[in-house]
């Protein structure tokens, strides 16, 4: 019975050990001097934070340096963002996972969440509008110079599975193709496709690898691998692609999502998504 | 006895804890999907392909293990070798390595531009997004499993059979064959077992090296991930069948490990 309390006290000092130390507190000036633009009023500027941010992951790049500067505008605050498919960060949420933002890259998403009352209705902005292009490795080995290229029998294109938006995109984009390069061109294309990638980063990342002649990312995906020769699709063939941007009905830190999304769409966060490739909402 | 009862919750309420986090996910997924769609969902057409699919490539990729992972561990076993502990743990590094880790040494080995794909590629051969990545992938992971398990069989053996083997005058192929094969034919099948359901199972190396494709490279837990994002039905039901095909090859594992204790 000795050995077992003495267990018992050896496991207390552990548990002990891991209590967070208490905060120490601010000092005026601190508090002074960080109130900027983007802040968020906070209590105490050595109170640490952690907002946790779903986005599609076309957003990536664009998402990760405007996280960097909010967290440069406010001290103590932590962002920690999944960047996956829009579906599989809202079947996630739906399974509980603790979100505070969600940003997937269409509406049919954001909806479904709105409808489960997991967003609120009047939630929602729309923050970025993004378009497709054709992106081809640096030395494009099959030497396709158009569009019509793709259809081209023996090439290899890798695509976004249909199930992630700019799968459905793509496809869409292939059927109005349909009427200027003939009715089979979109079949001819999916004939070449050798793999549907479950995000739009892969299909970039194998491109870039130049393990495939062609793919269709968002022109956003482009600008961030610029060693890649593109393939511009006329407006008239694109689509447009609007984010929703909104914060969870359930999240614990609701006022400081609502400074992020605010963030987002300020000069200095569309700024930023410019710089990445987005356009401004419509 | 009475004396060392009084501590057995320290072992009970610990070990309770754990077969509930072994036990409560699987448990999950059968209560989810006991409902009327699930035939409808387990014989639709997506999960058919890639039940297929799955089947088809574990047993090429636990065929080849045998054909060419027999000769390994049977070296391993019986011979002196300098580098021996080496090439031990080569062989079981990739049960331990990430299956991503995996899956991007495949891609840049085996690529159009990897180490031994540009070379490839110029004879016309090209391995990433085909059924044969798919295998290379599950050979890859899968395949250490049962050189490990025939390695601890051949060297199992009586050292003393083999002598006498010798002394009659066989030659090695005849000793392999005559004297070590039936011997260890429990351990052999137990590996190729395991084997077959590691490769089965196969999917972190498998998405970055062979793609998805339907009926090409989307094996079960392909399905199953993609699934997850739109048609949750059809993952639930491929992961039943998962779970259910799991438990009875392990259960026969069990039982030919039971048995060789016994005889």
């Amino acid at each position: 019975m000795k050995r077992f309390s003495a267990l018992i006290s050896l496991l207390a000092f552990f548990l002990a050990g891991c209590n967070p130390a208490p905060p120490a507190p601010a000092t005026v000036s601190d508090t002074e001097t960080t109130a900027t633009a983007s802040a968020v009023p906070s209590t105490s500027a050595s109170e640490t934070r952690t907002l946790t941010v779903f986005a599609a992951a076309s957003l990536t790049n664009a998402f990760t340096e405007i996280g960097e500067r909010f967290q440069i505008d406010n001290p103590g605050v932590f962002i920690t963002f999944s960047f996956a498919g829009s579906q599989a960060l809202r079947t996630q949420i739906e399974e509980g996972a603790p979100a505070d933002v969600f940003a997937p890259a269409n509406n049919t998403e954001m909806n479904a969440l709105v409808d489960t009352n997991l967003i609120a209705r009047d939630m929602p902005q729309m923050f970025l509008t993004n378009k497709l292009v054709v992106v081809l490795p640096a030395d494009n080995p099959a030497s396709i110079t158009s569009l019509e290229g793709l259809a081209n029998a023996g090439i290899k294109i890798i695509l976004a599975a249909e199930e992630v938006p700019v799968g459905k995109y793509t496809r869409e984009v292939l059927k109005k193709m349909n009427s200027q390069f003939g009715s089979d061109f979109g079949q001819k294309v999916i004939a070449n496709v050798v793999s549907n990638e479950d995000n739009v980063r892969q299909v970039l990342t194998k491109i870039q690898l130049g393990e495939a002649d062609a793919g269709i990312v968002y022109t956003s995906d482009a600008v961030a691998a610029p060693e890649l020769q593109t393939l511009d699709i006329p407006l008239e063939l694109n689509i447009v692609a609007t984010y929703p941007i909104a914060p969870l009905a359930e999240s614990n830190q609701i006022e400081l999502a609502q400074a992020f999304i605010a963030y987002v769409l300020s000069k200095d966060g569309q700024a930023t998504l410019q710089k990445w490739g987005f356009a401004p909402p419509q | 006895m009475k004396k060392l009862s009084d501590s057995k919750w320290i072992f009970i309420l610990p070990s309770v804890f754990i077969i509930g986090l072994f036990l409560l996910p699987l448990l999950a997924v059968f209560l989810r999907s006991i409902n009327p769609d699930f035939f409808y969902y387990a014989f639709s057409q997506k999960a058919l392909s890639a039940l297929k699919l799955s089947i088809v490539t574990s047993t090429v990729t636990t065929i080849c293990t045998i054909i060419l992972g027999t000769p390994l561990a049977y070296i391993l076993a019986s011979w002196n070798l300098k580098f021996k502990s080496w090439v031990e743990l080569l062989i079981d590094l990739p049960i331990v390595l990430p299956p991503s880790v995996a899956g991007l040494a495949l891609l840049i080995t085996f690529g159009r531009r990897g180490l031994l794909g540009s070379t490839l590629s110029i004879l016309g051969i090209s391995l990433p997004f085909t059924t044969a990545a798919v295998v290379i992938a599950q050979m890859f992971v899968a395949a250490p499993l049962y050189i490990r398990s025939a390695r601890i069989g051949f060297k199992g053996v009586d050292k003393q059979l083999e002598e006498a083997a010798n002394v009659e005058g066989a030659n090695r192929w005849q000793l392999f064959r005559e004297v070590l094969l039936p011997l260890t034919s429990r351990a052999l099948l137990n590996g190729a077992i395991l084997t077959w359901t590691r490769a089965l199972g196969e999917f972190g190396a498998t998405i970055l090296f062979a793609g998805n494709l339907e009926g090409v490279t989307q094996t079960m837990p392909m399905a199953i991930y993609l699934g997850f994002e739109t048609d949750r039905g059809v993952a639930l039901a491929l992961s039943v069948v998962l779970i259910v095909v799991s438990t009875i090859l392990l259960g026969i594992t069990r039982k030919i490990e039971k048995d060789n204790e016994h005889s």
